[in-house]
């Protein structure tokens, strides 16, 4: 028999996301941003997004299904992110897959944003162990999770106290007169630096949580920018991007290791947007490599919101024999982590 | 002909079938802020209480508002998914005109306007002549600003009662949108687009220069 192939839909924030999966395999991975839309405001603006996500739902899933080379009704379920995530951006893919599995008769997944970051990985580097800690960071959350199984059973051990990870890349990009989304440009801007040039705050470094913190960092920044414009010197700029991201990627190597040894699991797998920072990257596969741990980072296109992560998780579901979602499940915008699948 | 009609640019959530000549099933339910949950079961709901399956459906039919927002796009991306999804025809149509074409009898020879809650203190309206046709709109204004002395149906009045002489019906009924879809499509029309009428552009702001942090 072969594997399940399964329909993903990813609407939380500003990407319409379409990935087609069979099993382990990425058939087709489609994303319409509105990423250019929001940089003028310097953030996702929700009800640009939203209506975003209503223009792009039908071409991408049809470029989707023409990548893959399949037909609609070759699909043996669909898989929808139900949340965390913006309200309305989720309402609208949602709705989406609703109607799709109306149209088609196949069951439905309204799946954790969450779980599919890590469900991800499998389609890179193949099945993923059990149990695994995960840290994921974008802008919209920072989290460190025990993930004893993918398709059930995910344990959160610490997240942000206040900006997600992403946010203050976000930040800190418009105090450097750099444009949104902060993150790309930041690690540019880095190459050229000296990391070791300021020291930066480390929120929460040696608090014994898996919790972060980076609201402190982020105003630091600020502030160090601000006393040398009023000194009338020139900001470096390469310099302070690279100590900000030094930073922001040793607390977040730090706790991600010192939850592994204190969980006594031997894998992690990082994602989310901020995964593919390259000073993240690195610095995590040095302190993985150095605590005998095993690293898994997907290939940045994967770590950022797509429909592939969600036709994963939703291919796992499918391949584990997990009921399905009844059709008035919600699309909740703060579905809890331990949560998997929407009921 | 089996057209599937549904609205849900109002508080109610409202799904029809018609068969070309009557509607066979309809479903509605005042659920605010729960569009995406009751929407697709009652869809479910229509078809079995027909009999019917998804691949009888031969056209589809959505009031486009105008509406809040939220509400308004899960309806449209409905219509438009069950439309590309079943290859079959996906008419839009003003959720307003719905209202006024359930008002024409009860208006009795006078010109009439419909409105709707539009939040943040406004009402969407649009203004219809004694026998149903859309003279001007729609539009999003101030209850204040709206012309006076003629009766009103929809939300609206009911909200702000100074608008005029009340009117039913509150909401639009997804059987009175069929009707209106299927005679557009036996008169040979040709699909009014499936595009949400927004009326107001997102409300965001470019920011300004970075806040300083330094006292
Ligand atoms: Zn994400």
């Amino acid at each position: 028999m072969t594997e399940p192939l399964v329909l993903g839909i990813e609407t939380s924030c500003d990407e319409t996301g379409v990935g087609l999966v069979r099993g382990h395999e990425l058939l087709a991975d489609s994303v319409a941003s509105s990423v250019d839309e929001h940089a003028r405001f310097g953030g996702v603006v929700p009800e640009v997004a939203s209506r975003a996500h209503l223009e792009a739902m039908v071409p991408t899933v049809t470029r989707a299904l023409a990548a893959a080379s399949v037909r609609l009704a070759d699909v043996d379920a669909i898989a929808v992110t139900a949340g965390p995530g913006l309200a309305g951006a989720l309402l609208v893919g949602v709705c989406a897959a609703k109607a799709y599995a109306l149209a088609t008769g196949k069951p439905l997944y309204g799946v954790n944003h969450l779980a599919a970051h890590v469900a991800v990985d499998q389609l890179q580097h193949g099945p993923l162990p059990a149990p695994v800690i995960a840290l994921l960071v974008s802008g919209g959350h920072s989290s460190l999770l025990l993930v004893p199984d993918l398709t059930a059973e995910i344990v959160p051990l610490g997240a942000t106290i206040d900006d997600a990870a992403g946010e203050a890349f976000d930040k800190v990009a418009r105090v450097l007169g750099l444009p949104f989304p902060g993150g790309p440009h930041i690690d540019r801007a880095a190459v050229a630096g000296d990391r070791q040039s300021i020291a930066f705050p480390r929120g929460k470094y040696a608090d014994g949580t898996s919790d972060f913190s980076f609201s402190g960092l982020k105003t630091a920044v600020a502030r160090w920018v601000e006393a040398r414009e009023a000194a009338g010197a020139p900001v470096p700029l390469a310099d302070v991007a690279a100590s900000f991201q030094e930073a922001v990627a040793d607390v977040l190597t730090r706790k991600a290791v010192a939850a592994c040894r204190a969980t006594g699991v031997d894998h992690l797998v990082i994602g989310g947007g901020v995964a593919a920072n390259s000073r993240l990257r690195a610095l995590a596969a040095d302190r993985c490599a150095a605590a005998g741990l095993r690293l898994r980072v997907p290939r940045p296109g994967l770590c950022t919101d797509n429909g592939a992560m969600v036709a994963a998780l939703g291919a796992e579901l499918v391949g584990r024999g997990v009921p399905a979602s009844t059709l008035d499940f919600a699309a909740d915008s703060s579905l809890p982590v331990t949560q998997v699948v929407a009921a | 002909m089996l057209l599937l009609a549904l609205d849900t640019a109002t508080p109610a959530v409202t799904v029809a079938l018609h068969d070309g000549s009557a509607v066979v099933a309809e479903m509605c339910a005042v659920e605010p802020r729960r569009h995406g949950e009751v929407l697709a079961v009652f869809i479910d709901r229509v078809l079995r209480q027909a009999g019917a399956g998804r691949a009888d459906l031969t056209a589809v039919a959505v009031g486009i508002g105008p509406g809040p927002y939220t509400g308004l796009r899960a309806g449209v991306v409905t219509a438009r998914v069950l439309g590309s999804a079943l290859q079959v025809r996906t008419d839009g149509i003003c959720s307003l005109d719905v209202i006024a074409a359930e008002v024409v009898p009860a208006a009795e020879g006078s010109d009439f306007l419909v409105a709707t809650d539009a939040r943040r203190r406004e009402v969407y309206w649009a203004r219809y002549t004694a026998d149903g046709e859309r003279a001007a709109g729609p539009y999003v204004d101030r209850p204040a600003d709206l012309p006076t002395g003629l009766p009103v149906a929809g939300e609206g009045v009911l909200r702000y009662p100074e608008l005029g002489r009340p009117l039913p019906p509150r909401y639009p009924a997804a059987g009175q949108l069929a009707c209106l879809a299927a005679g557009r499509i036996s008169a040979g029309l040709s699909p009014g687009p499936a595009e949400p009428l927004y009326l107001r552009r997102p409300d965001a702001a470019e920011p300004g220069r970075p806040k300083r942090v330094t006292p």
